[in-house]
């Protein structure tokens, strides 16, 4: 029988106790004992949102086709059990063997969005390890950081004693034996993680020093150790066919959000908008060999008994194999009952036929992403995607029987006029006009346009990385004046929109672009009781005013304030692939509303041609 | 062709609940190569019903799941592939073909047999003057709507204490005609407090039947037994 970390008591009084059991179909199991190397990797937030990612599914299996190696997972306690650990003094616990995290190695904590970061504090302290770097010993696990939100690792720089910067498939392997060696060798804690900034891609926060200027932005930031590297450069794998990826996937007992195959057909994005970091910080654009796809979707298939397989991208029209990998899907598994969901489509005629035959149309919805209403704001952003092409797009899917259309916007990107926003009304309007233009005996009943707008928040390796951000109020006066705009069309009845709160969005903006000072504000955030941040049951803003007001902070001089060009920023000492010399380009550029063509119209020379891999070398043997 | 399964589940399996113990088997249906049949229309999805949902919290040595497939196996070699894709507390029992005109599960399950484990013995005098008496046995039942009175004393057709008055094993109306939970005869045996509101105890179902017999004369008969083996 397997042993569980929670008493039975426990275990019968929070909601999903099967997030806490582990035994999930695909679990790895080994002898802790036989290893070397135990790795605990965290994903800080509920299990059903953790087991969607997959990032921790790729390196849980590349880590443990290693034999000398055991890595396990660990996610967030979900309220209920979080009040009952702390009640009763119970550590925090790998699903795997259910040994608290604290007796590993390594603990991995991949950083996707910036409002997990009070529950990377939770993790910690439920884990029984100092939530500081300098209060751990070799009593306590290496604690490092991967993911996303480390293009901009400062907010976090006091928590981890490493971060890993890009793709986890290059220098893991190195890292596991630079860490052999040392405890070999009975080296301090501090000398091993010295022998780790000689490793690429591995950033050690202690050995950095920041200097401030008195306006609080920074004078001077670097290495304060010989021998340990002024920039670290982002880790890249130049070839993904090969690169290893989970052919057994864990596969939870709990319905999770991703329920399904996850088919990652390829990464990075050629597109270029200059507000999206994910399309800097992977590049360049590298795809997955067609072949090797469908080797991979049918193992994948049989090895978990997913109902469903979904193709994981930045754009998957972009994929030159799409149409012989999506055809293969539906002729090879679309009969056996497995849907296909093929999220991040352009809407075009191949597009459309492809969801015609995966999707029951009187309930599937178009989506199209313009993110700002009119082409002068499109251009500042660089989305490729025009009035036309929307219209297009629109009447084809309408004389194909769609009625429902999904669009996307941002509010407060850089330079915004009345007439921009006013935009997202108009072309909501068009499209329904569009529809309605249809005879009446071709269309069924009335359309129904959803418009979305979030907020815009600008972010670290982006063109828009020196824009400010809008205040909260600004923005929610944007999102009435959209509303009002949106009621005065003439097809009013056929049109929705909503907006996102705003609370959140400011004080994601402030960890995106902040710098160290702000563990203060984490830490005292966390005391006051902030944790699940990205649950809107959970959120308090008045937890985050307060902890900034003790801590002296002012949060807007991370979001409102203008930069300078030659600000150094926090994150700078980062070599991301796209270089500043193109970001300020691009900056300037969408200050002059000049469109720059896409990776495969023509190069701009963005810095990423470095890695030699993906686009950068397509049609170059 | 119609097919029961049955299956028990121990361990760890018992915190996963019934909504996704059904996620669970449509999954291990397609990992196992059984080759299930599917309802039409454009999400199809598998033609499978459970007999009675299990709680979380309990064991089961009598589940049952009925299914429609195409065939091409034997009992022998279904159990097997489906065994071999189960999780640690999940082991499939036994894989039979109904007969065409057989009642699904759900329809025809009417008792169902317990063993509630204690931690220390129960006072076996009280127990039997408990069980014995005519007066109605009076708990309340949560439902959606709201709570009610329920005289549970003519849905206990059985039990006897058992494992030096550890153990007790009930056998209680199932299914939708008249159904009792083991925890209502558990609130009902606090009440007359021969055992402490919420004591720890491990409950396990240990059968499921349907009632073969008249009205008079009721013959309970375990779901797998309705089926046979296929050869
Ligand atoms: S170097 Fe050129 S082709 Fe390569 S990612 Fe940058 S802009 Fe695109």
């Amino acid at each position: 029988m397997n042993k569980l970390a929670l008493p039975d008591r426990i275990l019968m009084e929070i909601e999903k106790p099967a997030r806490y059991i582990g035994n999930e179909i695909n679990m790895i199991k080994k002898n802790p004992a036989q290893v070397e190397i135990r790795f605990c990797m965290c994903f800080p937030d509920v299990y059903e949102v953790g087991m969607s990612h997959l990032g921790i599914q790729i390196l849980y299996d590349m880590f443990n086709r290693w034999e000398d190696t055991y890595c396990e997972r660990v996610y967030s306690p979900w309220t209920d059990l979080d009040k009952a650990m702390r009640r009763e003094h119970i550590p925090l616990f790998a699903l795997e063997s259910q040994d608290p995290i604290k007796d590993f190695d390594f603990l991995g904590i991949t950083l996707q969005y910036e409002m997990c970061y009070t529950n990377v504090l939770q993790v910690l302290d439920l884990g029984g390890i100092p939530l500081r770097w300098k209060d751990r010993t070799w009593d306590h696990p290496i604690v490092i950081g991967g993911g996303p939100c480390v293009y901009n690792p400062e907010p976090l720089a006091d928590f981890f004693d490493l971060f890993y910067i890009g793709e986890g498939e290059t220098v893991y392997r190195q890292l596991l034996d630079t860490y052999k060696t040392s405890r070999r060798l009975k080296e301090t804690r501090e000398e091993f993680l010295y022998r780790c900034t000689q490793i690429e891609g591995l950033y050690v926060p202690r050995f950095y020093d920041v200097d401030y200027r008195e306006d609080g932005t920074i004078a001077s930031f670097g290495p304060n150790r010989d021998g340990v590297p002024e920039k670290v450069g982002k880790q890249v794998v130049t070839d993904l066919s090969d690169a290893p990826y989970p052919l057994k996937p864990v596969v939870p007992f709990v319905k999770v959000i991703q329920d399904r195959v996850t088919l990652e057909i390829m990464r990075g994005c050629i597109r270029g908008c200059r507000f999206c970091q994910a399309g800097m910080i992977y590049r360049p654009l590298r795809e997955k060999d067609v072949e090797v796809l469908k080797e991979h979707a049918r193992q994948m298939l049989q090895s978990t008994g997913h109902e469903e397989i979904s193709l994981s991208s930045l754009s998957s029209s972009d994929h030159s194999g799409l149409a012989e990998l999506v055809n293969f899907l539906i002729d090879e598994f679309g009969s056996k009952g497995v849907n296909i969901s093929l999220p991040s489509l352009r809407i075009d005629a191949f597009s459309l036929d492809v969801m015609r035959k995966v999707q029951d149309i009187r309930k599937s919805s178009l989506t199209f992403a313009p993110e700002a209403g009119s082409q002068r704001m499109r251009d500042v952003i660089n989305k490729g995607l025009t009035e036309e092409d929307i219209l297009k797009g629109a009447a084809l899917a309408f004389s194909g029987g769609w009625n429902k259309v999904k669009l996307y916007f941002m509010l407060g990107l850089p330079g915004e006029t009345e007439e921009d926003i006013k935009g997202i009304a108009w072309l909501s309007e068009k499209i329904a006009e569009t529809y309605y233009a249809i005879p009446k005996d071709k269309r069924i009943g009335k359309c129904q346009i959803t418009a979305s707008s979030s907020f815009f928040i600008p972010k670290a390796f982006t063109p828009f990385q020196w824009s400010p951000m809008g205040t909260k109020k600004e923005f929610l006066d944007k999102a009435r004046i959209v509303n009002e705009e949106m009621k005065a069309q003439l097809n009013r009845k056929s049109l929705r929109y909503n907006w996102h709160e705003a609370d959140l969005s400011e004080l994601e903006g402030v960890f995106a672009r902040g710098d160290r000072r702000l563990c203060d504000v984490l830490v005292k955030a966390y005391e006051n009781g902030a944790l699940f941040d990205s649950w809107s049951e959970c959120f308090d803003r008045e937890k985050w005013d307060d902890a900034f007001a003790r801590c002296g902070m002012d949060p807007s001089f991370y979001t409102t304030r203008p930069r300078e060009r030659d600000e150094i920023f926090p994150w700078d000492f980062i070599d991301a692939g796209v270089s500043k010399t193109f970001l300020l380009r691009e900056w300037d550029r969408a200050m002059a509303g000049q469109v720059t063509p896409n990776c495969r119209v023509q190069c701009s020379g963005c810095g990423a041609m470095k890695y030699k891999g993906g686009v950068c070398c397509e049609g170059q043997d | 062709m119609k097919v029961r399964i049955k299956f028990a589940k121990s361990g760890v399996m018992k915190y996963v609940g019934h909504l996704d113990m059904v996620r669970y088997f449509q999954k291990a249906m397609r990992r196992a190569g059984i080759d299930i049949s599917y309802t039409a229309g454009f999400s199809p999805h598998q033609i499978m019903s459970f007999a009675q949902p299990l709680g979380v919290g309990l064991y089961s040595e009598g589940e049952y799941i009925d299914i429609e497939t195409a065939g091409g196996l034997t009992s022998r070699e279904a159990v097997d592939a489906l065994n071999a894709v189960m999780a640690d507390g999940v082991r499939i029992l036994s894989y039979r073909k109904l007969p065409d005109d057989a009642g699904n599960a759900m329809s025809i399950v009417a008792r169902a047999d317990y063993l509630v484990q204690f931690s220390r013995p129960l006072d076996a005098d009280r127990a039997e003057r408990f069980f014995r008496g005519t007066e109605p046995i009076e708990v309340e039942k949560k439902s959606k709507r709201g709570v009610t009175t329920v005289n549970i004393r003519p849905m206990v057709s059985g039990w006897e204490l058992r494992d030096e008055n550890r153990s007790l094993w009930l056998r209680l109306s199932a299914g939708s005609a008249s159904n009792c939970k083991p925890e209502l005869v558990l609130d009902a045996l606090a009440l007359a407090d021969i055992i402490e509101k919420n004591e720890a105890v491990q409950i396990t179902r240990l059968e499921l039947y349907a009632d073969t017999g008249t009205k008079q004369q009721p013959v309970c008969t375990p779901l797998e037994d309705l089926g046979e083996d296929i050869v």
